[in-house]
């Protein structure tokens, strides 16, 4: 009898449906086409020889997730990006000064431009969490699999990092409007 | 606006409350209007990262290498994990095929020499036959009531051959008719059966020919199974079998 953990048309049925969205996160990752490439590409070839080792019945979304995200952090750019979280603790603190905006009348100001140069230059632990979060429409649950941290810890970034995204659309309205 | 209310603003427009607090939650937005104010802007901007997310797009040739070297995995650990069970069961069909085949040899043997027994066994006894006479319409209608079935025999008056007689023999636990000819002193024995599928197997003249001398021939002829076994020469058993061919039909 076939053990479907191992079995590797198993594997093609649940990873090819997720070709296009693990590309997406690794160009948002990396902010480059080859390297995406690249990342996909060992991701999809480390995870094969992986399966074996996938637990049925976990999310394997967020496995993936998982070791694509491992392949980054060992990647060239990735290597060269700081990974902990950067507004911890003197950084909230940081935050917490910054005044409230309007951030409704900001938002609908703002095109989808200044939303995509923001999340750029948002640092990379807090791009993927907003990413996998919205974009992706992960549960803190899977999130906290995918990044290998607690669930607290996924709400604390996440909140930083929209406050982080919302202060640099804000900085840009009120540049614009200087 | 209270942190409190922040902290679970983030989680109501990410769906993560429980119901207890979603109730709470949406109570006090009803009442709270700067509340309310930042969770549709917190709202707009999830909806927007949600829209801009989808920005990057796999060239087609890239998802194709990726699927190809999936595929291309999958066939060396397809073919790893099967082979040794393919080897196995090709040599177990050789096997069983081998064995069926030894086995209906062994056992076609066993039933053509049970017939060249009777042949001669018949030739052998004081009284070969039960019904003497040259005469097929004697000869006939006395298997009447002792065989589940009927056949014809040929006229033979401008032939070599003479009809010596017959009688009810047995073989394979199945009721049959023997009758014995003559032919230059040489005696053969013709047998005849209902056919069954056991016996359709057989492969008479083969196996007579090549190992007890005998010359035979063998066929099918209107559900009849006809063996005809003798130590005459081949061209006359084969005339007596053309004889009771044009007989029967």
């Amino acid at each position: 009898m076939t053990d479907r953990r191992t079995d590797p048309e198993s594997f093609e049925a649940l990873a090819m449906p997720m070709f296009a969205s693990l590309y997406n996160l690794a160009h948002w990752l990396t902010l480059n086409r080859e390297e995406a490439e690249d990342l996909v590409q060992e991701t999809y070839l480390k995870a094969l020889k992986g399966f074996v080792s996938f637990h049925r019945g976990t999310n394997f979304r967020a496995w993936m997730y998982r070791i694509l995200r491992n392949a980054f952090l060992t990647s060239r750019t990735g290597l060269s990006v700081k990974m902990t979280d950067p507004l911890e603790p003197e950084g909230a603190a940081a935050l917490e000064a910054a005044s409230d905006t309007p951030e409704s009348a900001l938002l609908a100001r703002e095109d989808q431009q200044a939303v995509q140069d923001a999340l750029e230059r948002l640092p990379v632990p807090f791009r993927e969490v907003i990413l996998l979060c919205d974009m992706e429409d992960m549960s803190y649950q899977e999130i906290a699999e995918a990044l290998g941290i607690p669930a607290g810890t996924v709400m604390s970034r996440l909140s930083r990092a929209r406050k982080s995204l919302r202060e640099m659309l804000a900085g840009k309205v009120h540049g614009a409007s200087k | 606006m209270s942190c409190d209310w922040a902290a679970k603003l983030d989680r109501y427009v990410d769906s993560e409350l429980s119901g207890g607090e979603l109730t709470e939650v949406e109570a006090h937005l009803r009442t709270c209007p700067a509340c309310a104010a930042d969770a549709l802007s917190r709202l707009q901007l999830k909806r927007m990262t949600q829209a801009v997310g989808h920005r990057f797009s796999p060239r087609p040739v890239f998802r194709l290498k990726i699927e190809q070297s999936v595929g291309k995995a999958k066939a060396p650990r397809w073919t790893r994990r099967w082979l040794p069970a393919f080897a196995a069961a090709a040599a177990l069909v050789l096997i069983l095929i081998s064995a069926a085949v030894w086995f209906e040899h062994s056992r076609g043997e066993q039933a053509l020499g049970e017939l060249a027994d009777l042949h001669v066994s018949t030739l052998a006894s004081a009284n070969p036959v039960d019904v003497v006479s040259s005469d097929r319409h004697t000869v006939k209608p006395w298997f009447q009531g002792k065989l589940p079935f009927t056949f014809n025999l040929p006229e033979l008056q401008n032939s070599p051959f003479k009809l010596i007689g017959g009688r009810l023999t047995y073989f394979q636990q199945s009721p049959g008719a023997q009758l014995l000819f003559e032919i230059r002193k040489h005696r053969i024995s013709v047998f005849i059966f209902q056919n069954r599928a056991e016996l359709s197997r057989l492969n008479a003249e083969s196996w007579l020919r090549g190992k007890l001398a005998f010359n035979s021939e063998t066929w099918i002829e209107g559900g009849l199974r006809y063996f005809v076994v003798g130590d005459a020469g081949a061209p006359d058993v084969h005339d007596l079998c053309e004889l009771l061919k044009s007989a029967a039909r």
